[in-house]
């Protein structure tokens, strides 16, 4: 008695019930086109989150004014540009300190326009936030101390105003102001719910006086909205945090015990939250998934209790011609395995499917099926069948056999 | 002897109502003996032929098969009795629904460990003996009530064990389709094979060579059949 011999007697007794079996497999496929699908689902997620921290550039730091005023004043927190140089001259391991302004502008090519973001930044501004330029080039200090009339644009700006042109050299103009493209960033694609491409970016000096807008807010005429504080590779990024802190805390004198007036987060921080947040969204998965699955393996376990009932009397031929208690074992389980399994790969299948289906809808999430989530399908319904046909295979097997050859 | 037993008691206590189906059957059949066992309805005929076909197990005595005493040996040794010594036809005769002859006459090849083809092989030379050469691949549902009850002798005759147990192998059959049977016994009977028939008619009984008579759990009878067919 081998287990081929089994798989084989186990897919003729399915057979013979084919409508049955398949109802029977209903609550295993449901529960592993669950798991699949929450699976692939989850690591997508996951997946997407990890890119977009990675795209900022995990060795940074943001430096933010608190909009509600800064708590230990009535005033509006603030940040210069004095702040970014001070924290790039104060702490030996940053590499670059950026500050930022950023408006929303009305961007104009020809016929073309379009609403947009636009950065006010310095030249590092590329660099510390992990931008590259794929044609042309960054803009030079002396442009941005002079206020030159050039932008950086990026993927979603450039396709919307030029289409497939090559726009570095091109004009366009941003809430009526001339801006020569110098260079196009490379595309880091979208993510939750923003497009990171759709931006323009411009020398500080040039945000300020050349573009009209009320950029600026109230606050020294240097105050910006953002300092990105980048870190050399390898910096333990908590201490990193405390170091930005305490130049900024020391600069507009606030003790240790006072809440600030600027908030700092690090990117690595970012990824740890929504990590643990991820995580305890695909336990959560995981949890239904289980439970489907438990339905289902109830399901198989009472199937497996009729088939042993009505076929008592086969039970019992087997063993007057010798089936020993394992075999008749062994032949449930196999039984139940193999139903599972089938089960399993239809639900593999459809939850595959699923997930493979949803990249249309979520193009920017790296949903994959792998053979790790094949060999879970399998494996995981594989082991409902054992668990769950263990007790009806027992049963089976202690029936005494004039018993089971009488039953009627 | 290749069966021998001793005092065999078998009681049923059903409802607080105490039956001793068998009562102290003491009987030996030798090696080659063809045996018909008699007796009216409810004597305890089936159940002797479960005790001694390892199906059950006595409440008190002793069975021997083939030399063995088969009262200490667990489920399983005596599955293996019933594979290798014993082989059984029955009254229904119990073949297994969509599955064709081959296959039912080598499911007791499966447990002894036989390989496919050799499983295969045995079945329908086995088949052919039995004057089913040209039915390998029939399903019991397309054969007649003869053809299924030689399809289960040759099941039992698979593993070439040295006895056959018969519980009323006629029973369901007419009486032309019972006399192809009982010839294939005889044939069998010849050729060494132990047979212990159950009967409830005198013409069938008449193929064996011995006869034991039945009645409330005891022997009351045991001699030779006189008129042999
Ligand atoms: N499983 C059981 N539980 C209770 N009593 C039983 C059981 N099996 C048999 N008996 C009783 O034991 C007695 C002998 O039964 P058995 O089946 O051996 O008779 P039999 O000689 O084969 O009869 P028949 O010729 O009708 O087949 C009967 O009284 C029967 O009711
Ligand atoms: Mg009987």
């Amino acid at each position: 008695m081998n287990t081929f011999d089994n798989i084989i007697i186990a897919l003729t007794a399915l057979r013979t019930n084919l409508m049955r079996s398949i109802l029977t497999t209903l609550g295993i496929i449901i529960g592993v086109s669950a798991v699949i699908l929450m699976v692939a689902l989850g690591n997508g997620l996951q997946g997407l989150v990890i890119n977009q921290v990675n795209s900022l550039g995990s060795n940074l730091i943001i430096v933010i004014p608190d909009s509600d005023g800064g708590r230990r004043s009535s005033q509006d927190g603030v940040l210069t540009e004095r702040d970014a140089d001070a924290i790039q001259r104060e702490i030996p391991e940053v590499s670059a300190a950026s500050p930022r302004l950023s408006k929303s502008v009305k961007v104009v090519a020809g016929n073309q326009n379009r609403s947009t973001q636009l950065a006010g930044a310095d030249p590092d501004f590329v660099a510390v936030n992990n931008w590259d330029i794929v044609t042309g080039r960054n803009f030079t200090v002396a442009e941005a101390r002079s206020g030159a009339k050039v932008a950086l644009i990026g993927d979603t700006v450039r396709e919307e105003l030029f289409g497939d042109v090559d726009p570095v050299g091109l004009t366009f103009r941003a809430n009526g102001t001339p801006l020569m493209v110098i260079g196009l960033l490379g595309a880091k694609g979208g993510g939750l719910g923003n497009d990171q491409d759709d931006l323009i970016v411009v020398p500080l000096t040039t945000a300020r006086r050349r573009i009209s807008g009320g950029l600026q807010t109230a606050g020294p005429p240097d105050a910006v909205q953002v300092i990105f504080v980048a870190f050399q590779e390898g910096s333990d990024m908590n201490r990193a945090k405390e170091d930005v802190e305490n130049v900024l805390r020391s600069r507009y004198r606030i003790d240790e015990d006072e809440l600030p007036s600027f908030s700092a987060f690090s990117m690595e921080e970012q990824l740890r939250s929504a990590e643990s947040i991820l995580g305890a969204f695909k336990i959560g998965l995981a949890g239904v998934a289980a439970i489907s699955l438990v339905v289902g393996g109830i399901g198989i376990m009472n199937i497996m209790l009729v088939s042993v009932t009505e076929r008592t009397r086969e039970i019992g031929l087997r063993m007057a011609v010798g089936a020993r208690t394992r075999d008749i074992r062994l032949q449930f389980l196999v039984e139940a395995i193999v139903l599972c399994v089938i089960g399993g790969l239809i639900g593999l299948a459809i939850g595959g499917g699923g997930a493979l289906a949803m990249r249309n809808v979520l193009p920017d999430w790296p949903i994959t099926i792998g053979a790790g989530t094949v060999a879970l399908a399998i494996g995981v319904s594989a082991a409902v069948g054992l668990g769950f046909g263990l007790y009806p295979a027992n049963r089976a097997a202690k029936l005494i056999p004039i018993d089971a050859l009488r039953h009627e | 002897m290749i069966v021998r037993t001793h005092e065999l008691v078998k009681v049923y206590e059903t409802g607080g109502e105490t039956v001793h189906a068998l009562d102290g059957v003491s009987i030996g059949v030798s090696q080659g003996q063809f045996v018909a066992i008699m007796g009216a309805s409810g004597s305890g005929k089936s159940t002797f032929m479960n005790m001694i076909g390892c199906l059950d197990v006595p409440t008190s005595g002793s069975i021997e098969i083939a030399g063995r005493d088969v009262a200490g040996l667990s489920r399983d040794e005596l599955a293996e009795v019933r594979n290798r010594q014993l082989g059984f036809v029955f009254q229904q005769f119990n073949l297994l629904k969509r599955t064709s002859a081959t296959q039912n006459v080598a499911l007791p090849l499966i447990y002894a460990g036989v390989s496919v083809s050799e499983r295969r092989a045995r079945a329908e030379a086995q088949l052919a003996d039995v004057g089913l050469g040209d039915r390998l691949q029939n399903m019991p549902n397309q054969l007649s009530g003869g053809q299924q009850q030689r399809v289960a002798i040759a099941r039992a005759l698979v593993t070439r064990p040295s006895i056959l147990l018969a519980d009323e192998p006629t029973g369901a059959l007419d009486s032309k389709t019972s006399v192809e049977v009982m010839k294939i016994l005889q044939g069998l009977s010849e050729k060494g094979i132990s047979i212990i028939l159950v009967t409830h008619e005198d013409d069938i009984a008449a193929y064996a060579e011995r006869r034991i008579d039945f009645r409330d759990g005891r022997v009351i009878a045991d001699e030779p059949v006189r008129n042999r067919r």
